[in-house]
């Protein structure tokens, strides 16, 4: 049952949304993994950037993919929760380390094993509109553990204009989807931050994305 | 609801349109085979958004009248959203933008009602005082100016000017017309978007001095001129089917409609110059998304409606 009615949500009801009110302008859609496993990662600035990320691959990969998110923010009431790991079909992570040896990303590590297709954000957090920050270097351990996996990076632009942190009214705005190269891990951790840093840098440079004030 | 029924000149004309788009794509299709060396992409690409386009129209005219005007709301929608998505928008006007986009609903609402008083003054009366006011309540005066300025144009020009297309699909059938407004909204579109590639067209054959290099070096004399007579040509041969006006008044209806068209197109181009964007989108197939593809009705829609209104109403 939750699992058709997570199908109508996405099928229907988010491709409307994103497709209709908000519009995509998406470059180099073909970059996009056909199947899992594949690790998607994105800047945040949305609640719509999920939204957005799930339309992007075909409705027969949705039950491989799951959005990772914060269990402190998502799992905070008994509704929300239900929404959120039902539905939306999130794959709750701690943001903190807990304990030694208490590694928060192994979920992870067993979705990948499974064959699922993640989509990280790798800011940790929604932040500001429209700025990227630092990204945190979960993403690196993530695809060094799993080398043969691809990290599809991904530059959205605009949905923080839509519905920012903090506000509740959507304004629609076309929303642009930039595909990257897929990198991978196995190397060095800083080195692979850095490639990923500049593969988001360089699909920024594509676009004409003046600062939002 | 109200279906519109169609009537037997509006039912041939388009059966016409269909006929004129087989022999475009069949040309297309040999141009290519015959001149391989050559990029007729631009071309098919704008063909194939026509066959979107009239296979639209026309399912929503057979629908009801309702949804021909819901359709029309949704391109001024998509033509809205493109531009506040390509201009510079302000932060703080978020909850602005918000009001602007629901003064479409609105808008089209008045169009239905047939309350003409309210439908020509709502924008450029009501939400022209109401959005620099809601702006003046959030506080952010820094390029207040600007904002107001752009958001009312882009009100004008994509709500406004578009809607004027709805208001003629309603005007009722009269005596010795019996194609009413879903003939003159044929009229008014067919020969909008014919003026555009016959403009193209004749600019690709002869075109060789420029009209306004600044702001479009497409734009040729030879273009623009063997696109009024073409399209004005048209224009007398489809008015006495699709309109009440007499052979006089359907020439000055195609000259308006060609001249105001390419003043609409360059304005639009204008825009994108100024904002560096030359792709506005890619919802629809050819050179950029909705706002391209509503550039010259943005003109030729009110000056018509204006024009048969005066006349006919």
């Amino acid at each position: 049952m939750t699992r058709l009615l997570r199908f109508v949500f996405y099928a229907v009801f988010v491709r409307l949304t994103v497709l209709v009110v908000l519009g995509l302008n998406v470059r180099h859609r073909e970059k996009l993994p056909g199947r899992g496993p594949a690790i998607l990662v994105a800047n945040h600035n949305s609640h719509l950037d999920t939204m957005v990320l799930m339309t992007l691959l075909p409705l027969r990969l949705l039950p491989q993919v799951q959005p990772v998110a914060a269990m402190d923010y998502f799992l905070r009431n008994r509704v929300l929760a239900w929404f959120a790991l039902k539905i939306v079909g999130i794959l709750p992570i701690q943001r903190q380390r807990t304990g030694r040896g208490d590694d928060p990303l192994q979920v992870c590590y067993e979705a990948l094993e499974n064959g699922r297709i993640l989509i990280f954000f790798p800011e940790g957090s929604r932040g500001e509109p429209e700025k990227l920050s630092e990204f945190k270097s979960g993403i690196a351990r993530l695809a060094g553990r799993f080398p043969h996996i691809p990290v599809v990076p991904i530059l959205l632009h605009g949905l923080g204009k839509s519905l920012p942190k903090g506000e509740a009214l959507l304004v629609p705005f076309f929303c642009d989807v930039f595909i990257g190269d897929a990198l991978y891990g196995g190397g060095d951790k800083r080195a692979f931050m850095q490639a990923l840093q500049d593969g988001m840098d360089a699909l920024a440079q594509e676009g004409h994305f003046p600062p939002w004030e | 609801m109200t279906s519109l029924s169609f009537d037997n000149t509006l039912l041939l004309s388009l059966a016409g349109l269909y006929l004129i788009l087989v022999v475009a794509s069949v040309v297309i299709l040999i141009l290519k085979k015959i001149k391989p060396d050559q990029d007729f992409s631009e071309l098919s690409k704008r063909v194939k958004s026509w066959w979107v386009l009239v296979t639209i129209f026309t399912l929503a005219m057979a629908l009801s009248r309702n949804v021909s005007l819901g359709f029309f709301a949704l391109i001024s929608f998509l033509a809205l959203k493109e531009y506040f998505s390509i201009i510079p928008t302000r932060r703080a006007d978020r909850r602005v933008l918000f009001w602007a986009y629901l003064s479409i609903p609105l808008q089209y609402y008045w169009v239905a009602q047939e309350w003409y008083g309210m439908f020509i003054i709502f924008v450029p009366v009501y939400m022209f005082l109401y959005l620099p006011m809601r702006m003046v309540l959030i506080g952010e005066t820094r390029n207040f100016l600007q904002a107001a300025g752009t958001l009312h144009w882009g009100l004008m020009m994509l709500v406004f000017s578009i809607s004027h297309v709805a208001y003629l699909l309603v005007l009722p059938a009269k005596d010795g017309f019996p194609a009413g407004g879903p003939g003159l909204v044929l009229f008014l579109v067919f020969l909008t978007q014919f003026n555009d590639v016959a403009q193209y067209i004749w600019g690709k054959l002869l075109g060789k001095t420029r009209i306004i290099p600044k702001v479009s070096p497409n734009k040729t004399r030879a273009g623009l001129i063997g696109g009024v007579l073409t399209t004005t040509a048209l224009a007398v041969l489809l008015a006495p089917l699709l309109t009440p006006l007499s052979l006089p008044l359907s020439v000055a209806a195609g000259l308006l409609i060609s001249v105001a068209g390419f003043i609409g197109d360059v304005t639009i181009s204008a825009l994108k110059r100024d904002l560096g964007v030359k792709d506005s989108g890619t919802l629809l197939p050819g050179h950029g998304g909705v706002l391209d593809r509503v550039d010259s009705l943005t003109y030729t829609a009110p000056l018509f409606f204006h024009f048969i209104y005066y006349l006919h109403y």
